[in-house]
């Protein structure tokens, strides 16, 4: 079991550096010029030419990967010796954004916790929603609760994203005035603010993933529930609530729990349409800002940031599936 | 020996009932396709101590039958009439409250598959504390005491560190153990055990068998066993139940049964049994074409399209009329328009059996 964890870090680790390689590869071969972005219209070709090589961008690609993970681990300093205000970046350095003077780092670090406030919010709605109705449209299976919890669930996740955050949005915002318009502050700031802000976004993300784990629920459930060890359960004298959850829906865990873990990965890497709609300063949005202004370090770091959070959802769920089925942790 | 295996009909409403009763039972499943009768009629009884073996090929309604006795048919998905006593409580009727207090404890059941029957996710002795759990408020640590006890009881080696291990670390035969450990945990009165042999390997087979009727003689259980296995029948039952389409066609005691055979389907079932005996040039004889379909039963007799004596029936009786169960002897009754000389005869013909009596 130990050796199984070490393996699935060790993994993690290689899966990173690759990672990371082919993202810095993937912005470095790109049309745009990071030294033409280092200053607005005032630029002179002999400016540009002289940031390339204060930022370094006319050394090999080598050279610059290294910095960069160099950059990373121990911080890095631009501007060194160059007679000109020198910029600090500590560790962990993902570089910094000239448009908007600021390590990219710490841009990050500003937008995670939102999107983790949205992404956790939204998760928490959609699981117990979800799961709830999946197991319900199991037991009603073929009668018409089962009918319209899938007919619903069918709906609701063929709507588009921004189509449903918009609706909320103009509907409960601006038509009825319900709620305030969108602010967001830390929950630990101003809790009611946040909460008002953060309702109709986890709504919004909730009502696609809620229908899709209905869905997947049922499925489950319906085939967990003809197994043989169900009617042993039965045959036990154990209550109809026991054998749905203590054994249909145990045994159906493992695909919900892997989609789940997955989900949530994803999400934290930033919910680009709904935090975009919503005005919340979260991952997604900073992500968007900086393909639009063409800032190529937050780029870079955002999908580093965001491919790191599926990376590690990876590896816990893989954790979870020893939790939750004994069989794997055999093999 | 099979005096009191006779009909319910001597039992049933004044005398005092026996521990297992059955009175015209019957399940049907509405499906797309129609109504399934997948036991249509099935009436027996059965005291503490003794065993009934339900013999029939697959879909006579012998599990059907079984499942209806523990009352795990969905109300919902199935439609029961008839009756069924346990301990004098109708299972058709019972409320699902007393149901499920009478199931796990005064009536359990093992089934053929035991790795698929055993909670892939829990330990032996988790499932089997929580069968304790389910029937009263028993301290954990009682709850393990017993299964642990029990686990040893049933020949599983080493049950105290075993008790913590997955089903999928026990052999077949292990499982099926632990299974029947799990049923008898609570004492209970009454075993259904269905196929308990079928999926294990032949050298298991007569251990399980032989630790069922040592459990049967310490508790004093009635038994209920399905099975498709004569020879399991011939060790095992007192009393035998042939099922075929979801009916009864022949019953009686075990010796009855076995040396005069009065029904065609139970000279086809037993000639389809290896004879260690015979020669070996014999071939095996399975019983020509396929059991019936249960949403549309034949008319005249339900065997008819698979019977090879219906020609000595005169006037094509078996075409047209459904047989009644009639006696053959005392306590043995079968399902058959032949007449008893012809049964006899042809019987021997058919099985190659002597006739003893």
């Amino acid at each position: 079991m130990l050796g199984f964890v070490v393996k699935r870090l060790g993994a993690m680790v290689v899966m990173l550096v690759g990672l990371s390689i082919t993202v810095f590869l993937l912005f470095s071969v790109l049309p745009a010029d990071p030294a033409r972005l280092t200053c607005g219209k005032s630029c002179t070709p002999d400016v540009v030419q002289a940031n390339r090589v204060r930022l370094g961008l006319d050394k090999p690609l080598t050279e610059q990967y290294t910095t960069y993970v160099k950059g990373i681990f121990a911080g890095r300093t631009y501007n060194e010796g160059q007679g000109v205000a020198e910029i600090d970046c500590p560790a962990p350095c993902l570089g910094y954004s000239f448009s908007q003077q600021k390590p990219v780092t710490e841009l990050i670090t500003e937008a995670v916790p939102v999107t983790m406030w949205l992404a956790l919010g939204s998760f928490v709605l959609w699981m117990a929603i979800g799961v709830t109705g999946g197991v319900i449209a199991s037991l009603n299976r073929g009668r018409w609760l089962d009918v319209a919890l899938q007919s619903t669930a069918l709906v609701l996740y063929s709507l588009p994203t921004f189509f449903v955050g918009l609706i909320m949005l103009i509907v409960v915002i601006v038509q009825f005035g319900l709620l305030p318009y969108p602010d967001y502050y830390p929950p630990t700031q101003d809790f009611p603010k946040f909460f008002d802000t953060m309702l109709l976004p986890w709504l919004t993300i909730a009502t696609a993933s809620a229908a899709f784990y209905v869905r997947l629920t049922r499925t489950q459930m319906v085939e967990t529930l003809g197994e043989d060890y169900i009617r042993t359960a039965r045959a036990k004298g154990l209550t109809e609530r026991a054998v749905t959850v203590k054994h249909a829906l145990r045994a159906g865990l493992t695909p919900i729990v892997t989609a789940a873990g997955l989900d949530l990965g994803l999400l934290l890497g930033g919910a680009i349409i709904v935090e975009q709609i919503f005005n919340l300063p979260g991952v997604g949005r900073l992500a968007v800002g900086s393909v639009i202004d063409s800032d190529l370090p937050v780029i870079t770091g955002v999908t580093l940031v965001a491919a790191t959070f599926i990376i590690i959802a990876n590896f816990v769920v893989d954790l979870l599936y020893m939790v939750i089925d004994p069989r794997v942790r055999l093999s | 020996m099979t005096a009191q295996s006779t009909g319910p009909a001597t039992a049933a409403g004044t005398t005092k009932r026996a521990f297992l009763e059955l009175d015209d039972l019957k399940v049907s499943f509405q499906t797309e396709d129609g109504v399934v009768r997948a036991v249509d009629g099935v009436s027996f009884a059965l005291e503490r101590g003794r065993t009934m073996a339900i013999v029939g090929e697959s879909g006579s309604g012998k599990s059907v039958t079984s499942q209806a006795i523990m009352g795990l048919h969905s109300r919902r998905a199935a439609k029961i009439t008839g009756h069924a006593w346990v301990d004098g409580v109708d299972i058709v009727t019972a409320p699902d409250a007393e149901l499920r207090a009478l199931r796990g404890q005064r009536m359990a059941m093992i089934f053929q598959d035991p790795l698929s029957s055993l909670h892939p996710f829990y330990t032996v002795g988790k499932q089997l504390v929580e069968a304790v759990q389910a029937h009263g408020e028993v301290p954990k640590a009682e709850a393990r005491r017993r299964a642990v006890s029990m686990l040893d009881r049933v020949g599983i080696p080493n049950a105290a560190r075993r008790v913590d291990d997955y089903p999928h670390s026990f052999s077949g035969g292990m499982r099926q153990r632990a299974m029947i450990a799990m049923a008898l945990i609570n004492n209970p009165a009454l075993l259904i055990a269905d196929e308990p042999t079928t999926a294990l390997d032949v050298t298991v087979q007569a251990q399980i068998l032989e630790l069922i009727r040592e459990l049967q003689a310490e508790y004093n259980m009635a038994i209920v066993l399905i099975t498709h296995d004569l020879g399991v029948v011939a060790e095992s039952a007192d009393d035998v139940t042939v099922m075929y389409g979801g009916r009864v066609v022949e019953r009686g005691g075990v010796d009855e049964i076995f040396s005069r055979p009065s029904m065609p389907y139970t000279w086809g079932l037993m000639s389809s049994v290896p004879d260690m005996e015979a020669d070996r040039g014999k071939r095996l004889e399975p019983i020509p074409g396929q059991p019936p379909s249960l949403i549309n039963l034949p008319k005249g007799c339900v065997f008819r399209p698979r019977c090879a004596y219906a020609q000595h029936v005169p006037d094509g009786r078996c075409d047209t009329e459904r047989p009644d169960l009639t006696p053959v002897d005392d306590g043995h009754d079968a399902r058959c328009f032949l007449t008893l000389d012809q049964k006899r005869t042809l019987a021997v013909k058919a099985t190659g059996t002597e006739e003893v009596a």
